[in-house]
């Protein structure tokens, strides 16, 4: 069976080799790399400019964006068809070639947030290393000795030697937002240089998926926060009962925050939507060969997954309920979900609306997600390959945070 | 404990700066730039198509899968030859089954039966790689598999590709695909093997009408050369700046 030959339905005139080789996957990726960028961009936000109400969330953030990190290669390595191959990339770089750096830059991203880790915890590792140590038990020897190696032999906990750290959390935290968004718009330029497809070639491809990741990353933040603050007041209230002050304080700076970060997350979403819009109509007023049957792919076969469900859900809802004054939790809840969404179908639409035509410019070609599995290929490339992708991040933060907890004082 | 440390992360450093001299090596190692010496400089393979020779057998087609070991019946093919009837209204009707590869026996078009009376004109446009000047599958390959020799064929290391499918999706031409056998990218080689042997490509030798020759285009006294400087050539989708160098005699405006 040929590589996509199980979900390319064709349509009129389409070469014999043209398939849609780029699947879901190929969707999941650049939206999981700019989810890894926005929630690094967020708890840099504390440490490096020192947003006070965002000390809970940074922690938070941070080792949530280590959980992401592997889900950003994920995708790619499911997609490969020869995958232990994959590390040739790293071997054998071809620098002409867009995706060549991907694991430099990658591995780069990936030591920075894993050294701020380091440097945020270090303190936590040396206490419970030193609170450990002697006890009997397998548990606790083991725990002892995954502390003892955690420190890297640093114990130091001096007030000079803790000053020391966060110096290191605010440099690494500063280096680290540009790479986060090189890391993305990288992405962007691995479609937007393909010259042969003529919906990804376009100058603007890097910077609109840079602010489409600022949006969905800043959201998703905003959601996990909500999340968080939610079973906070949840706890207190069975605490301390309905009316008790420390609630009202809880939903006080709830709502603060984010209401303040919401304005973030409405400009960038104003920047997203002109550039996409801006690409749209230069398209259709050089119309050039192209345009075409792009206009039949943007107007007629996808127009609901592009105007409706991503413009309209994915934008315009959002940005109304966003700009509604006497923001409420629920409203924001929904706004951010819709916005979550948004960004997705933005994705879909760009790598699978991208090979929704052929080559020729004669005809048509449609993704059938593969949905229930009968072999690797379909598993991979369809929707459980994607759900497994999603689900990684979440499971990894769950076995992280039992040796790092970031929402202890969350 | 802070000296040791020092000297710890000093030794560390020194040797991650000795364990990345092995990837150096593997740089100026990498298969595209060594194997980019493969081949005779004083040659440039070139196809040449004359569209008015072409019957449409589909012989070429069914040579190549054979000689080139493309399962029979999977719809991808290293070559393929299309079909084009312009009707009175101004429509193109386009086909390609398994590429050609059976032949045009059956007049109608995509289950379209079009009355002879209303065509304009129609021919056969044999296609295949192009083996650019300027290959975009050489220059979007991330791990250097794809690589152009010195006589200007491109070709794929099949150990070294990791199926990442950038090159299908650079190639303007839809004329890579992925080896349903090997699971690696694939495409035409102009039949390598076979030319650097003195002996003619699969299709170039399967075709009975003298619509595929091949040539090369640094030596003056080539036929093929003479034609391709002597006479009105075409080329496809010379927009795209990759330089093909599959030339066609009779080509069409219709032609995509």
């Amino acid at each position: 069976m040929v590589h996509g030959m199980e979900w390319t339905i064709k349509e009129l005139f389409v070469y014999p080799n043209e398939f849609i080789y780029w699947s879901i996957q190929i969707v999941m990726y650049p939206y999981m790399t700019g989810l890894v960028a926005g929630a690094f961009v967020l708890s840099s936000l504390y440490h490096v400019f020192g947003q006070k109400d965002l000390r809970g969330i940074a922690r938070f953030s941070l080792v949530f964006s280590l959980a992401l990190l592997p889900t950003a290669m994920m995708p790619l390595q499911m997609h490969l068809l020869q995958p232990f191959r994959g590390l040739n990339v790293m071997f054998t770089p071809h620098f002409t070639s867009a995706i060549a750096a991907f694991g430099i830059v990658f591995s780069t991203y990936a030591m920075i947030v894993l050294s701020e880790i380091w440097f945020v915890y270090r303190k936590f590792f040396v206490d419970q290393s030193h609170a450990l140590k002697g006890k009997q038990g397998f548990a606790n020897v083991l725990k002892y000795f995954t502390y003892t190696v955690l420190t890297l032999g640093a114990f130091d906990t001096s007030d000079r030697a803790i000053a020391i750290d966060k110096k290191g959390v605010k440099i690494l935290a500063g280096i680290g937002i540009p790479v986060a968004c090189f890391l993305h718009g990288y992405a962007g330029f691995i479609f937007g240089s393909v010259k042969a497809n003529a919906l990804w070639m376009s100058p603007l491809m890097p910077v609109i998926f840079i602010m489409s990741a600022v949006v969905s990353g800043i959201a998703l933040c905003m959601l996990t926060y909500i999340i968080i603050m939610e079973w906070k007041k949840f706890r207190a209230k069975l605490a301390k009962g309905r009316g008790d002050e420390s609630v009202k304080e809880l939903g006080g700076v709830e709502i603060d925050v984010i209401t303040k970060t919401s304005r973030y997350l409405l400009g960038f979403l104003i920047a997203a939507i002109s550039l996409e819009l801006l690409d749209l109509i230069f398209r259709g007023y050089t119309a050039m060969k192209s345009w075409d049957i792009l206009r039949d792919v943007m107007f007629d076969t996808d127009f609901t997954k592009i105007f409706i469900l991503q413009y309209g859900f994915g934008n315009l809802i959002p940005f109304i309920l966003l700009l509604i004054p006497k923001p409420s939790i629920k409203r924001m809840v929904v706004a951010l979900i819709l916005v979550l969404y948004g960004v997705f179908m933005m994705r879909w639409n760009v790598v699978i609306g991208g090979q929704a035509f052929s080559l020729s410019f004669e005809g048509f070609m449609h993704y059938d997600l593969p949905i229930i599995p009968h072999n690797l290929e379909t598993y991979k490339e369809g929707l459980f390959g994607a759900l497994t992708v999603i689900v990684t991040p979440f499971v990894l933060f769950w076995g992280i945070n039992k040796l790092v907890p970031s929402l202890r004082d969350a | 404990m802070s000296t040791s440390r020092r000297k710890f992360l000093k030794t560390a450093v020194a040797g991650c700066a000795v364990a990345s001299l092995p990837l150096t090596a593997f740089k100026t190692l990498s298969p595209a730039e060594a194997k980019a010496s493969i081949g005779n400089d004083k040659v440039r393979w070139v196809f040449l198509v004359d569209i008015q020779k072409c019957v449409g057998c589909g012989f070429c087609v069914k040579a190549c899968k054979s000689e080139n070991e493309i399962p029979y019946n999977v719809p991808v093919t290293r070559t393929w030859v299309e079909r084009y009837v312009i009707t009175k209204d101004g429509k193109s009707h386009i086909d390609t089954p398994h590429g050609g590869r059976d032949g045009y026996t059956d007049p109608t078009i995509r289950e379209q039966d079009i009355n002879p009376d209303d065509i304009t004109k129609a021919f056969f446009l044999p296609k295949l790689c192009n083996q650019c000047q300027n290959p975009a599958c050489v220059q979007v390959c991330p791990v250097g598999a794809t690589y152009q020799t010195l006589d200007g064929v491109v070709l794929v290391d099949k150990k070294w590709c990791i199926g990442c499918g950038y090159c299908v999706m650079a190639c303007p031409y839809g004329a890579r695909f992925f080896h349903p056998v090997d699971k690696v990218a694939d495409k035409c080689t102009f039949c390598y093997h076979r030319i650097n042997k003195g002996l003619k490509s699969a299709c170039v030798q399967a075709c009975s009408f003298g619509a595929r020759l091949m040539g090369n285009l640094k030596d003056p006294d080539d036929p093929v050369t003479h034609t391709i400087m002597t006479q009105r050539v075409g080329i496809l989708k010379d927009e795209y700046g990759t330089k093909p160098q599959v030339y066609y005699i009779g080509l069409d405006e219709r032609v995509r």
